[in-house]
């Protein structure tokens, strides 16, 4: 299956990337190439085999239910674009 | 005198406990390389001073007599992708420009604990994603390689770990580290005749790094000596219960069980690695590689890999996937770049900011991660992927039934000229034809310098052991580094 114009300006909104027609539209061969090239995973016969998640055996661990870290609200604002009264601040989301 | 920064990271630890010098006076050597090979362009952030007084705990620390660190007195580069506390770290993007993290990295924080000093962040391709270290926000590094007969061309270092392969073979560092989601320890290492391991899968915490792909991503050193890879592993390996992937194991003495005597251990030369236009060269080299082995007392099979044609693109939907589903974090607002334009709402703002704080080859592998995990999509691309990512792995455990180690060429050429592949990423990809598959299966392997071919650059071999055995992978290498008897060095241009 080849992907049209239209469908790299949605997979574009749905990774939250704005472009521009111009760009979308180099995109769509670059993009068409790629998955062309993946496509042939499709001839492997893979009847009866999981899908594999987790190279490595290994058990997910449970901790105790205990607090662990906190009290580094200034840390974690360090980095913030906009930080305003110990929040992260954001433009106005509810018109 | 011998110069300092010719030394190992096994030599410089060595002669600072046996007093033949100070740690700072190592450190201002490699300082005053660091600050003459800008040209190079290896780091994004250099940090004299923290390599100066890490030195000078370290002479301290020996004048009054304490237990010394095992790596007092080394001071090594870091990949900015590893968070530093206090230190920029940016993965090579303009995301994260002026990022300073207020924590350390799980693995830097063993290696500073162990008494390695920091000279700087090394540079890499952008989020780790590529293969020549092109995509790097910061300009792209050079290899200090170049081919013979007066060619002047601008060599890739490789990538994504390219800094740390530039400064290492450069001897502006000794070590460093690396981080390899699909070979970006060993195909770098092998285009600058250095050494480089990554280890197997959850052995090297991932906490405190830059997530690219984190059922792939490991960490590893880099250095110009198998015995200073060992040195390096050690400290950076152990559980981590910060990493839920962290493998709650005992770190094996790497170093102190080296040995390069290989009898009674079989090595698989797997078919599938030598395709139809393989270049002679490394071809070539691989027999040799075969040869050293035998000659160090392993017996020699032939092996069968046969899903390997399908291992770059399986890594080419998983590797997108879980970037696009990693990269999401990056949205303007709890830190890096915001683009804000004029009237924008929330949306628009996530969008602006992605828009202009990503190169456009990580904007192409989120895309693509972003299509192949889409509603529709879903089973044909990415459960297909994962189960012949199965099937790959199955590979190689078949495979050591009849053996205990691999030897494969690391990459299918020597180094190329920048810009040489930088228009059609498919070529590019081809690169990391022979790393992926064992990034794939989580397995241990290592790069080695094996020569140089014709155009007087270095090429490499690759060892890929079982699953937690890097004893064997780090003997191996240990046994072609020996015979191989690679003292090649770039000349001095920068």
């Amino acid at each position: 299956m080849s992907i049209d114009l239209q469908t790299v300006k949605k997979i574009a909104s749905l990774s939250r990337i704005s472009v521009t027609d111009a760009e979308a539209e180099a995109m769509v061969p670059e993009l068409n190439n790629i998955l062309g090239w993946v496509e042939q995973l499709g001839e492997v016969d893979v009847t009866g085999v999981e899908p594999m998640t987790a190279v490595i055996p290994n058990q997910q661990r449970l901790r105790d239910d205990v607090v662990t870290d906190g009290d580094v609200r200034d840390k974690v604002l360090a980095n913030a674009p906009q930080a305003e009264h110990g929040f992260f601040a954001v433009p106005k989301v509810i018109e | 005198m011998t110069d300092l920064t010719d030394l190992t990271v096994a030599d410089i630890r060595d002669g600072f406990r046996a007093g033949d010098f100070s740690a700072r006076e190592v450190a201002e050597a490699f300082n005053a390389n660091v600050a003459a090979a800008k040209a190079l362009n290896a780091f994004i952030v250099e940090t004299p001073e923290k390599a100066l007084d890490a030195a000078d705990a370290a002479d301290k620390a020996k004048a009054a007599g304490e237990t010394l660190g095992q790596l007092a007195g080394v001071p090594i580069g870091m990949k900015d992708l590893f968070c530093t506390q206090g230190v920029q770290t940016t993965a090579a993007s303009h995301m994260l420009e002026g990022f300073v993290p207020t924590y350390e990295s799980t693995v830097s924080g063993k290696l500073w604990a162990a008494g390695a000093g920091m000279l700087g962040k090394l540079n890499l391709d952008q989020f780790a994603m590529g293969s020549s270290n092109e995509t790097s926000y910061y300009g792209n590094v050079i290899s200090p390689w170049r081919r013979g007969g007066g060619d002047n061309a601008a060599l890739a270092p490789g990538g994504s770990s390219g800094g740390s392969s530039s400064a290492i073979a450069a001897r502006l560092c000794p070590a460093a580290t690396g981080t390899d989601t699909g070979g970006s320890i060993r195909q770098p290492a092998a285009f600058t005749g250095i050494s480089g391991i990554k280890p197997t899968y959850g052995r090297c915490s991932r906490w405190g790094i830059v997530a690219f792909a984190s059922s792939l991503d490991q960490a590893g050193p880099m250095a110009r000596t198998v015995r200073d890879n060992a040195i390096l592993l050690e400290v950076m390996s152990g559980f981590d219960p910060k990493d839920s992937t962290s493998l709650d194991l005992p770190v094996p003495q790497w170093e102190a069980n080296l040995s390069s005597d290989l009898k009674g251990k079989k090595v698989g030369i797997p078919k599938e690695y030598r395709p139809e236009g393989l270049d002679p060269e490394i071809s070539a080299l691989w027999d040799r590689g075969i040869e050293w082995l035998r000659d160090a007392g392993a017996e020699v099979v032939d092996v069968s890999l046969p899903h390997t044609q399908y291992a770059l693109p399986t890594y080419y939907i998983i590797a997108p996937a879980e970037a696009s589903s990693n990269l999401a974090r990056y949205d303007g607002v709890r830190y890096g770049q915001r683009d804000l334009p004029d009237g924008a709402g929330l949306q628009d703002m996530y969008a602006a900011t992605r828009a202009a704080g990503f190169g456009p080859e990580v904007k192409r592998r989120i895309m693509i991660g972003t299509y192949v995990l889409s509603a529709g999509f879903y089973d044909a691309y990415y459960t297909q992927a994962q189960k012949v990512r199965a099937l790959i792995a199955r590979d190689f455990e078949l495979a050591f039934e009849k053996c205990d180690l691999l030897l494969t060429p690391t990459a299918p050429s020597a180094s190329f000229a920048l810009g040489e592949k930088q228009a059609d990423p498919l070529a590019m990809y081809l690169n990391d034809v022979f790393t992926v598959p064992a990034s794939l299966a989580g397995l241990p392997a290592m790069a080695v310098p094996g020569g140089l071919d014709s155009a007087g650059l270095p090429i490499g071999l690759q060892i890929i052991g079982k699953a937690l055995d890097e004893q064997t992978v780090l003997n191996a290498s240990l046994a072609l580094e020996e015979r191989a008897g690679f003292t090649a060095r770039p000349d001095k241009w920068w």
